[in-house]
């Protein structure tokens, strides 16, 4: 007989457990070792208290009343528990506190796309600690649990959270406008980004910088171009790159790193540097992360933090797939 | 499923009405297409560092999207249609233009007053339209030919794509309202944007020449 589960979910059987368990212990063992402590937080959470993370896209889909009418929710990430966690029982701490996790999240899920509603995220919090150096120490770490999981082609692109609405800022728009612009710029749509930037009255010069900043890519030598439109925003989005530039320079494994001005993560919380991870093996991003400074004094503690999240089965989907093309190369 | 960094760009191509335009705008771009000009029955055709798979317009956001195509071409209504796949829009590429309208028989007045039923293939296109102006309807899927639905009492109106507008004459049907106008797009995996730039930004800077 067949017993059906819910679109989005799915049994995983011995020999695909076999890997996932050695993905997952070669990732904890790269935390572990740069100083980040595995903590694990309970799959469901009081509603009001995720709410504080103030995601927008990424709110909790799966809500209930448990037995005494509380509305609990399924975490659909593990930043904001794990913000909650620091602010609850490390207060009185001295940071930074650094902590990994390889844990099952929930959204919700288009039908027939086969997306997931039940996902492994691995990845690490830094707490405490500042912006340039943060930011540094968090990509190092994901270039070491690329590297442990054996994606040697995998590739960290680099942006800035704040750069868009400083720039539209600078371009005098009313917040109404720069949500429309931005909403275009999140969904890549330059022809519909070019239309909203003229219908809130952006010149044509300026329409033209920020569609050059949004395809804006590739090796240190972008961050000259960025500055060389002449927008403040740019310049200034350029220089913190620049900074977190210098700051991986004088370390190894650099040569994973993309700069992006067209970079956005849906997230509300982030500000400052952002990233995300590509594999050419896999159509989608392998994981992202960033800044999000804010984030704690939701939680009444003033403290900044960067952080990523890695979904786990598209790493292992990416390991395969690499490994495949190495057997296949030689 | 992606084609990778290495290896040809694959390049996602829509068959049907967009089909000799799209031609057209690739050879303009220094793309090799006289293969797909034959009566080939293949779907994939290798050019000199491009590979082309041909498909229909509606399938296009569905391979870019996964990787299986790093590029693509595809008409606005398609990916209007389909806003919840998340491919990036590089370029209004202006052939192929036609009409997203609201459509009633003519004479009739059954359009405007009370819940409307309308038949579309559009369905989303069609409810974010109703729903922004604030009206309630009642919408029909339907996969063919649209007009014929009010013709039998099927809905009142419909909601479809006009080039010429003939095919609503011969149904004695008549535009009330435009919803959009769309053109064809050059849309691009947002994974091969990353990781192979170059390659795509150089296409698109070809393309807009060749459109322009």
């Amino acid at each position: 007989m067949i017993h059906p589960i819910p679109p989005g979910t799915r049994d995983v059987l011995p020999e695909e457990m076999r890997e996932l368990r050695a993905l997952k212990a070669a990732l904890i063992e790269v935390f572990e070792a740069k100083g980040y402590g595995e903590v694990a937080t309970p799959a469901l959470e009081y509603d009001k208290v995720l709410n504080r993370g103030g995601g927008r896209s990424d709110h909790a889909a799966y809500r209930f009343f448990d037995e005494g009418g509380e509305l609990l929710a399924l975490r659909s990430e593990m930043t904001v528990p794990i913000a909650r966690l620091v602010a609850t029982r490390y207060a009185q701490a001295e940071p930074p506190h650094r902590f990994c996790y390889v844990a099952g999240a929930y959204r919700a899920v288009s039908p027939q796309r086969g997306e997931m509603r039940e996902f492994l995220q691995a990845g690490v919090e830094l707490i405490g600690a500042s912006a340039a150096d943060g930011t540094v120490e968090v990509i190092a770490v994901l270039e070491a649990a690329l590297d442990a999981a054996g994606l040697g082609s995998a590739v960290i692109g680099l942006g800035d959270a704040d750069l868009y609405r400083d720039l539209l800022g600078e371009y005098g728009l009313d917040e109404e406008a720069r949500e429309g612009v931005l909403e275009r710029l999140a969904a890549h749509d330059l022809v519909g980004l070019e239309t909203e930037l003229g219908e809130a009255g952006v010149g044509a010069e300026r329409i033209a910088t920020c569609l050059a900043l949004s395809q804006l890519r590739g090796g240190a030598e972008v961050l000259e171009q960025a500055r060389g439109y002449g927008a403040g925003a740019a310049t200034r989005a350029a220089d913190r790159l620049d900074d977190v530039s210098r700051a991986l320079g004088s370390r190894t494994g650099d040569h994973r790193v993309q700069f992006d001005f067209g970079l956005m993560r849906d997230l509300s919380y982030y500000n400052g540097a952002i990233l995300e991870v590509y594999d050419p093996a896999v159509g989608h991003a392998l994981g992202g992360g960033g800044r999000y400074d804010g984030l704690m004094k939701r939680f009444g503690l003033d403290l900044s933090a960067a952080g990523f999240a890695l979904y786990l089965e598209r790493v292992h989907t990416a390991q395969i797939e690499e490994r495949r093309r190495g057997e296949e190369g030689r | 499923m992606s084609a990778g960094t290495e290896g040809p760009l694959r390049l996602a191509v829509p068959r049907g009405a967009l089909f000799g335009e799209t031609l057209d705008v690739l050879d303009a771009a220094g793309v090799d297409t006289s293969e797909l000009r034959g009566d080939s029955r293949s779907l994939i055709f290798e050019t000199a560092g491009m590979t082309l798979v041909t498909m229909r317009p509606s399938d296009v956001p569905t391979y870019v999207e996964a990787g299986a195509a790093d590029v693509g071409i595809t008409g606005k209504d398609v990916l209007l249609e389909q806003s919840d796949r998340p491919v990036y829009e590089l370029l209004d590429l202006g052939y192929g233009r036609c009409r997203m309208v609201l459509a009633g028989r003519k004479g009739s007045d059954r359009l405007g007053e009370g819940t409307m039923r309308i038949a579309t293939k559009y369905p989303r296109i069609a409810e974010s339209h109703f729903e922004s102006t604030g009206r309630q309807v009642e919408l029909i899927e339907v996969k063919g030919s649209v007009e014929l639905a009010p013709l039998v009492g099927l809905g009142d109106g419909i909601v479809d794509l006009v080039a010429t507008g003939r095919t609503l004459e011969e149904n004695e049907l008549e535009v009330r309202e435009e919803i959009v106008e769309c053109t064809a797009r050059f849309v691009a995996n947002r994974v091969a944007h990353k990781l192979r730039a170059a390659e795509i930004d150089e296409l698109t800077a070809k393309l807009r020449e060749a459109s322009g």
